[in-house]
């Protein structure tokens, strides 16, 4: 009889595995197939090699959503259509949706739509459909599997780096990417395994056993049923095995369904347990008797085991892996399923202490705790609701948990429980039911808190109505309430949507008032979602309106408290983005305190002062005031940091210290340019972009600037060889230093001679107007050397320029038509503007307001109509 | 009984208890009426409940099992110990057991527990109450063991004059920082879900209420 039990219930529990991971593979994201299509599309082509011959979406418009399907076809959670053309078939015209991959009726050539009938059977991705439906594309696929592994072997270290001949083994290379993720955590999770094993080990040695017993007991008898019993019960003879497997379908699925990019406790901690011979300390015999008597005993014995359980300090990690190594866990969540609500009450009150240790929050959560705890949620009693919440706040600290709160309908639950309090803001309530309903909205808003690090969960909150309700909170005065509400619109004002609502719901006036308060944390909190709110122009207005400047202002004199001072100098950077605000803070004296942050404090706090006072001394008197408080020096040391983001600050930074001549002064007398002019090296594009504009006012505002620059050994064949760069941003900076470079004939004939001319003349075919504004005035002022306004013309230049006053930007005009000018002394390219339209172009831009457009269009137009002259002269005589 | 006579019973009813509205008093007697059967009012008798018939309420309405409990509760309800709990003892009884305040269920409880009424919990009695507590493993070899290691342990955590039994103060002090310790030894409250249940069926229609 027990042995039938257990083996029908380690069927259960076997087919339940199987569904599980099965309705795991058949469910595609946008980003996973655009992931797929993305490397496909890399590695096909003509040749034997390649493992389709092509492969393109049918729409080039892409959703936000990353669909690409129109949206009465994404009701139908249709993803995009692809048309694929593999070696040996002909093309398909495939449907990528959430089920899966199939065959459609085929795009029809005259109109172009798309027959969205399903034609095939769905299969789980878009490699498994073209395996089946192209035997070339499988071959190809399994040979380069093959020779992947080996390859993989060899390198295992850089996994990134492919080298280009090998792009053909790079393929399932990238594919497998994912997979040796899972492995490596995998490798981490074996210690874990393994100790989940020894868990059971009694049940494990038992269904092996039994199983054997149970064998030779069915040959005897049925013959037909041990098959299928054997079958199945198979697996567990290797438990490690099977939980590896079942692990890297949780990992395959959390890779899916999660994007939100949080690192912090997502790597699974090495478990370790206590070895059984180890000194044990006394309180784990205790604890093991307690469990005793909470598994064998009724109600009354359950409560005081809870109870005598939860006197030993809990805090302790003996005692937090004592209750989980005698197997009090899964005891303690087996009780939050039975009716006894005293029972709950004690089990979550132990749970509720213990999940403070991350262990324990991976076991509750491989126990399957966190369903239930969602279930208790909506118990009437406010007291279970409170505890269930608030373990759930401790559990839910890593993305896994995040999201079984969020599969399990937690969410909306515990956006109701912040109802509560609303609810009973009626006068009619009794102000002791008052209190508890705060306490269950607290509790609420605290778990709500740890959910809202995921970015789904950010989502589901905000679609469950949580953000008015949460708007209400913060109404409230009480602190411990105040801090979790906080603490969870400043998680979610990541999120662009938030933002917006958060202005709607007049958030923003709270939580400048609650910068005034007392509690540090508070302060920290509300400081820190003004910083992610303030991107927004009309949110730092509020700010302003409300006046929450002058708090953040006098917060930034207590430099104990570094988180906060973070958090605080975060949200002054980013409502410093306002000119207004920036004269605000000029009258707090918050410019001089920032000047003196900038020495021994935190890199998080020195991004955010230097992010601060870069955007301040865009100002002339903010400028004067940060040289006369000493800011130069200590900014200019920064520059030899490696943090990145304080990197692109400081240079920032430091750059707009030298429009000013005499702040310019010191920052030579620093060295300062060499340090920027070495930040061309950093392999960090942002960087170099933000050194390259910085090096701008630098050579500008220079004594002498061209003797400075010549005198960098190798410095401006490096700042020509960063024309090489792919970024847009690099790219437009680098043109405005070469610009200015460009300004010392000295200076110029050093940079044709390192080819500048083709180089500028390769990026004129582009589309970004920063670029090309950049780019022309680069083209403009290389013309002024030798034959470059030739070698323009031969490098072919000239016609895209033209372009380029078909622009909408003004600035753009203005430099082109200098650069053509410019271009226009040389015959040839006269002809090549002509014949390229240019002449009409111009004729409107001589009516421009602009004079300096004026000017050049002007000059231009008459070097081209003096070189037409010449040659109908040439002609007549 | 007349409809004078009730009015009054209620009137002086209501005064007495303040965990009850009027109303619910009102429908508590009636239940009570409805409980002990139409028996004429002789002179001399009491009308009430007796020890079967209550335990079989506590059992059928509140869910309790544990027989010595429910002699204890029905003591508890039976104030003036003559084996009948009266209209009066049943309304002031159910305010405590339906509505009472932490003192005064601790003060029922701990009534309850104390088997023998000499102001304190011994040994013996926690012994005899969770007796049946644990299930009884056949491998042990002294099956009550257990039942004793779990009688140390609520000395252990209750007992903070270290007497070696519980007083009034050891309990109350034991309750006020842990409420589940309330009903340490056995229930003998409702619980939640039957309360709701039962007041939900006695107090059908709070307009009537409303209208008095």
């Amino acid at each position: 009889m027990k042995v039938g039990m257990l083996l029908k219930q380690l069927d259960l529990h076997l087919l339940n595995h199987s569904l599980k991971h099965i309705s795991l593979q058949i469910c595609l994201n946008p980003t996973t197939v655009k992931n797929d299509i993305e490397l496909l599309k890399h590695f096909s082509g003509k040749g034997e090699q390649t493992v389709l011959e092509s492969i393109d979406y049918t729409s080039d418009y892409e959703f936000s959503n990353g669909c690409r399907a129109p949206p009465w076809r994404q009701i139908h959670g249709e993803i995009c259509y692809v048309l694929v053309k593999p070696h040996d078939v002909e093309t398909l015209c495939v449907t990528c949706s959430a089920e899966g991959v199939f065959l459609n009726g085929g795009k029809t050539e005259d109109e172009g739509e798309i027959n969205y009938e399903r034609k095939s059977e769905i299969y789980k991705d878009l490699v498994t459909f073209l395996k089946e439906k192209s035997a070339k594309f499988s071959e190809n696929m399994s040979k380069q599997d093959i020779r992947f592994t080996e390859e993989w072997k060899k390198e295992n270290e850089e996994p990134k780096e492919i080298p280009k001949k090998e792009e053909a083994d790079a393929l399932p290379k990238a594919f497998l990417a994912s997979s040796k993720n899972i492995l490596e955590k995998n490798q981490i999770n074996f210690g874990k395994t393994q100790m989940t094993k020894r868990l059971e080990p009694s049940l494990n040695w038992k269904a092996t056993v039994d199983f054997k017993e149970h064998k030779s007991l069915l040959r005897d008898t049925q013959e037909e049923k041990h098959g299928g019993r054997l079958e199945r019960a198979g697996p567990p003879v290797s438990p490690g095995r099977a939980q590896l497997v079942r692990k890297s379908a949780e990992k395959i699925e959390e890779i899916l369904s999660d994007s939100s990019s949080e690192n912090e406790e997502d790597e699974e901690p090495p478990d370790h347990r206590q070895e059984a011979n180890a000194d044990l300390p006394s309180e784990y015999w205790q604890i093991q008797k307690l469990v005793k008597y909470l598994k064998g005993g009724n109600q009354t014995a359950t409560v005081i085991a809870l109870c005598s359980m939860k006197d030993f300090n809990l805090a302790q990690e003996t005692c937090q892996l004592a209750i989980r190594d005698v197997g009090g866990l899964e005891v303690l969540i087996n009780l939050l399923d039975t009716d006894e609500v005293k029972c709950k009450i004690g089990s979550l009150k132990i749970l509720k202490e213990i999940s403070h240790n991350p262990q324990i929050r991976r076991n509750i959560v491989d126990l399957g705790g966190l369903p239930i705890m969602v279930n208790i949620l909506d118990s009437p009693h406010k007291s279970l609701k409170c505890l269930a919440a608030e373990t759930i706040a401790n559990v839910a600290k890593f993305r896994r948990a995040r999201r079984a709160v969020r599969h399990h309908g937690g969410i909306t639950k515990l956006v109701a429980l912040l109802d509560c309090a609303q609810s009973s803001a009626e006068p009619a309530q009794s102000s002791l039911y008052d209190a508890r309903d705060v306490e269950v909205a607290r509790c609420g808003a605290l778990a709500l808190w740890s959910c809202s690090k995921s970015y789904a969960n950010k989502e589901a909150i905000r679609k469950a109505g949580g953000i008015p309700l949460l708007a209400h909170l913060l109404k409230t005065s009480h602190e411990n309430m105040l801090i979790p509400v906080v603490g969870t619109l400043q998680e979610c004002a990541s999120e662009e949507n938030y933002r917006a609502a958060i202005k709607a719901e007049r958030i923003i006036e709270n939580l400048v008032k609650n910068l005034n308060s007392e509690n540090e944390q508070l302060q920290e909190h509300c400081a820190m979602a003004i910083y992610q709110c303030a991107e927004d122009k009309e949110t730092r207005d509020l700010v302003r309106l409300h006046g929450g400047l002058k708090p953040l202002a006098s917060l930034l004199n207590n430099t104990d408290n570094k988180e906060r001072l973070a958090a605080v100098t975060g949200a002054i950077w980013k409502c410093s983005i306002s000119k207004e605000n920036v004269t605000k803070f000029r009258e707090y004296k918050a410019i001089e305190t920032l000047v003196g942050l900038l020495t021994d404090q935190p890199e998080e706090v020195l991004v955010n002062v230097v992010g601060a006072l870069g955007e301040c001394c865009q100002e002339y008197e903010n400028r004067v005031l940060v040289r006369k408080c000493g800011g130069i020096q200590p900014l200019v040391n920064l520059l030899v940091g490696i943090n990145q983001t304080l990197l692109v600050n400081v240079t920032k930074a430091v750059g707009a210290c030298a429009v000013e001549p005499e702040s310019m002064m010191i920052i030579d007398r620093l060295d300062g340019v060499r340090l920027l002019w070495s930040l061309l090296k950093n392999p960090h594009p942002d960087v170099k972009a933000s050194a390259a504009w910085a090096l701008c006012p630098c050579i500008q505002n220079a004594k002498d600037a061209g003797e400075m620059v010549r005198c960098f050994v190798g410095g401006l064949e490096l700042i020509v060889n960063l024309l090489k760069s792919d970024n847009k941003e690099v790219l437009a900076s680098v043109c405005a230093a070469i610009t200015n470079i460009a300004k010392d004939q000295e200076n110029l004939a050093v940079i044709t001679d390192h080819g500048v001319v083709p180089l500028l003349s390769k990026l004129a075919n582009t589309n970004n107007d920063k670029l090309r504004r950049h780019l022309a005035e680069a083209i403009s002022r290389c013309c002024m050397w030798g034959r470059n306004r030739v070698a323009f013309g031969e490098y072919k230049a000239v016609a895209p320029l033209v372009r380029y006053l078909k622009s909408n930007d003004a600035n753009v005009h203005r430099a082109t038509a200098q650069a053509l000018y410019q271009l226009s002394e040389d015959a040839d390219n006269c002809i090549t503007m002509h014949e390229n339209g240019a002449v009409k172009l111009l004729l409107g831009m001589v009516g421009s307001p602009d004079q300096d457009l004026q000017e050049a269009a002007a000059g231009c137009i008459s070097n081209i109509r003096r070189l037409a002259l010449a040659t109908e002269k040439a002609r007549y005589t | 009984m007349s409809r004078k006579k009730l009015q009054k019973l209620t009137d002086t009813l209501t005064k007495n208890c303040k965990n009850f509205n009027k109303f619910e008093v009102k429908c508590l007697i009636d239940l009570f009426y409805n409980l002990v059967g139409e028996v004429t009012e002789r002179q001399g008798t009491t009308i009430g409940l007796d020890r079967n018939a209550f335990r079989n309420i506590l059992h059928m309405t509140f869910g309790m099992t544990d027989d010595m409990i429910m002699d204890r509760v029905f003591r508890g309800f039976d104030e003036d110990n003559d084996g009948y709990v009266n209209v009066s003892e049943w309304i002031y009884g159910l305010s405590v057991f339906l509505r009472g305040t932490l003192e005064e269920k601790m003060k029922y409880c701990f009534g309850v527990f104390d088997l023998n009424g000499d102001g304190f919990i011994s040994k013996e009695e926690m012994f005899h109450m969770l007796k049946n507590s644990l299930l009884k493993q056949p491998s042990e070899e002294d099956p009550d063991e257990g039942i004793k290691d779990l009688v140390e342990i609520t000395l252990k955590k209750m007992d903070h004059d270290h007497d070696g039994k519980l007083s009034f103060t050891d309990y109350e002090q034991a309750v006020r920082e842990e409420t589940l310790l309330l009903e340490a030894f056995g229930p003998c409250l409702p619980d939640p879900k039957s309360q709701m249940e039962f007041e939900a069926q006695v107090f059908k229609d709070p307009n009537e209420f409303n209208d008095i």
